[in-house]
């Protein structure tokens, strides 16, 4: 009776190894950390604390929105209004508290608004059954086109009594650490316990799975829809609240093309479009890929006109890299 | 005991007329074997049992008691436990998350409750085993065999305390050993008193181990007799419509 058991044991505990290497996740850590060792050595701008300090601070913005992405494809949707969610929550930011209002008020308002969008999409998406892409496109054209009538495409750069506090709320650190870079590391943490030990991660990763299995054994999967869509939205939300506090002013061209950056990020850290499949860990390491790539082509001297096929490129790898994985296990 | 009374269930999609007037019941320990063409709402029938649908005239009576299912959740709660036609599961999830998908358990830890893997783990196992599943609690259902996927969706039912099974032709795509082992469960449910629909297109599953056939066809039950008295060759006919009623 021992043989097939000990045999089922033994085949469930692959080496750590062998598990690690079989996870996207970890060649693209890998590929980023191999470019920022090259980056350390072929250039003496690449590892000193400035640097260093923008990096982190600049990939936390899309490695935040990249955790709400991921959400939403690993549930088998798209989000492509995140970008157009992103000013919209720094223009309310911006024009509250120009008006006067502490910041208080203006973040509430502001993250009330993106999750507003957020659930105006899961309703459209879950109960009117319309497909994602265009919901999300249609929003995308609305949310933006909402900053632009409420700050009349004029740039803000008056915050009113607590302008010292929305800068330091976004451009400040703490402990040496950009406070971006610390609001991704919470969010991180949470969503990557909510991912795997809750109800409502599990559900996601169902819906993603097969939806018509999630409906038929009493999953809420609209109400988890709509939740899903709110989160991504309001991850662009608090994304967008510290951009403004970071650059200072806001111009309603903020986070144009963002949800590209964005999906690419989930993407390249292993979220399957076609669903049920994603990493918290993923979407950070890939918008930090995406990121170092942005930064060594600048610090090499190379035109910034080439990130966009660098990072077509990896795009292009992640996904073959997915398929081919595929097509062995099969074997 | 009757433990399900179907009266006059229908069931209208639009325009479309999926299921007219169905009335029948079945007894504790009883195996209805439900048979009919594609299309002729052997689906829409066990669904409307299960709470996925609700049916448009009719009622359903558990025990001698109405019930009224709002939702899949209602259904389970009073007993009912069904396996979906294409046995509805996760590839993307593990064994023992199929087996608790919708109702996962939970453990607490501090102020927050977690789900338990461990338990769900321990508990698929036993349930695997008590099929003679080879089927491994922590593999990915991406990874499984027809039979193994089987094995998942039926460890489903054993869950809870069931009254009535349900299942939607669960012996397609198996092999004949496969076939053989469902069959065997089957009876094993039977024995202890529950109640099982057997939806099928094969014909010697369903006179393998059913008490009674059903057969129903657009929508309209047209035979529902012992299977001793009836024959593969008189079910064709019903089904085909070459017969008109028996
Ligand atoms: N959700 C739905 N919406 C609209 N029509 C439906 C729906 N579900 C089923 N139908 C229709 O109801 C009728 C009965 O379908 P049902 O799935 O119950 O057939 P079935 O007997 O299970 O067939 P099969 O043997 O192919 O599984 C068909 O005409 C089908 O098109
Ligand atoms: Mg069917």
């Amino acid at each position: 009776m021992t043989t097939l058991e000990q045999v089922i044991e033994g085949s469930q505990h692959r080496s750590y190894l062998a598990r690690l290497a079989s996870q996207q996740v970890f060649w693209v850590f890998l590929a980023a950390v191999l470019a920022c060792l090259a980056l350390s050595m072929m250039t003496d701008t690449f590892a000193t604390e400035r640097n260093l300090f923008n990096v982190t601070r600049n990939f936390a913005f899309v490695a935040i929105i990249a955790i709400g992405m991921t959400t939403v494809i690993a549930s088998g949707g798209i989000d492509l209004s995140v970008g157009a969610s992103v000013v919209l929550s720094a223009v309310v930011v911006g024009a509250t508290m120009e008006a006067g209002y502490p910041i208080s008020i203006a973040v509430l308002l502001a993250l009330g608004a993106a999750l507003l969008v957020g659930l105006v999409n899961g309703l459209l998406i879950a109960f009117v059954g319309m497909p994602p892409f265009v919901v999300t496109l249609g929003m995308l054209s609305f949310a933006r086109s909402m900053a632009l009538v409420l700050s009349n495409n004029k740039m803000i750069y008056e915050f009113g009594p607590d302008h010292e506090v929305l800068l330091w709320l976004g451009g400040g650190a703490t402990f040496g650490l950009p406070h971006p870079l610390i609001a991704l590391a919470i969010l991180a943490l949470i969503m990557s316990f909510v991912y795997r030990w809750t109800r409502w991660g599990q559900h996601v990763f169902a819906i993603g799975g097969n939806e018509n299995a999630a409906v038929l054994t009493g999953i809420p999967v609209r109400g988890m829809k709509v939740s899903v869509y709110m989160f991504s939205a309001f991850t662009a939300g608090v994304a967008g609240i510290l951009m403004i506090g970071w650059l200072g002013s806001v111009t309603t061209n903020l986070g144009t093309a963002m949800e590209l950056t964005v999906i690419a990020a989930a993407v390249i850290g292993g979220a399957n479009l076609a669903g049920g499949e994603g990493t918290v860990a993923g979407a950070v390491i890939g918008a930090l890929l995406i990121e170092v790539i942005r930064n060594s082509l600048i610090l090499l001297g190379i035109s910034t006109f080439w990130q966009g096929a660098f990072i077509g490129c990896f795009i292009v790898l992640a996904v073959a890299f997915e398929r081919i994985r595929r097509f062995r296990s099969r074997e | 005991m009757q433990r399900l009374k179907l009266s006059d269930v229908s069931k209208h999609f639009g325009a479309i007329r999926a299921l007219g007037g169905v009335s029948l019941s079945l007894e504790e320990g009883e195996v209805l074997g439900l048979m009919g063409d594609n299309g002729a709402g052997k689906s829409t029938l066990v669904k409307i049992i299960a709470g996925n649908f609700r049916s448009s005239t009719g009622t359903i009576a558990l025990d001698g008691k109405i019930c009224d299912f709002h939702h899949p959740k209602d259904a389970q709660r009073a007993g009912i436990e069904i396996v979906y036609q294409n046995l509805a599961l996760c590839d993307n999830m593990t064994a023992a998350s199929n087996v608790y998908l919708g109702r996962e358990l939970l453990r607490r830890v501090g102020p927050i409750r977690v789900i338990d893997y461990k338990a769900m783990n321990r508990r698929a196992g036993e349930l695997f085993a008590q099929l003679k599943s080879e089927t491994r609690p922590r593999d990915l259902v991406r990874k499984m065999s027809g039979g193994q996927r089987q094995a998942v969706a039926i460890a489903r039912t054993l869950l809870a305390d069931a009254k009535v099974v349900l299942m939607d032709e669960p012996t397609a795509a198996i092999s004949v050993r496969q076939v053989a082992e469902v069959l065997d469960l089957i009876r094993r449910l039977r024995d202890q008193g529950l109640a099982v629909i057997l939806i099928s297109h094969r014909m010697p599953d369903v006179f393998g181990v059913a008490d009674r056939i059903a057969v129903l066809r657009r929508g309209e039950l047209v035979a529902n007799k012992p299977t001793a008295q009836s024959s593969p060759e008189e079910v064709t006919a019903l089904i085909t419509g070459a017969i008109d009623t028996a």
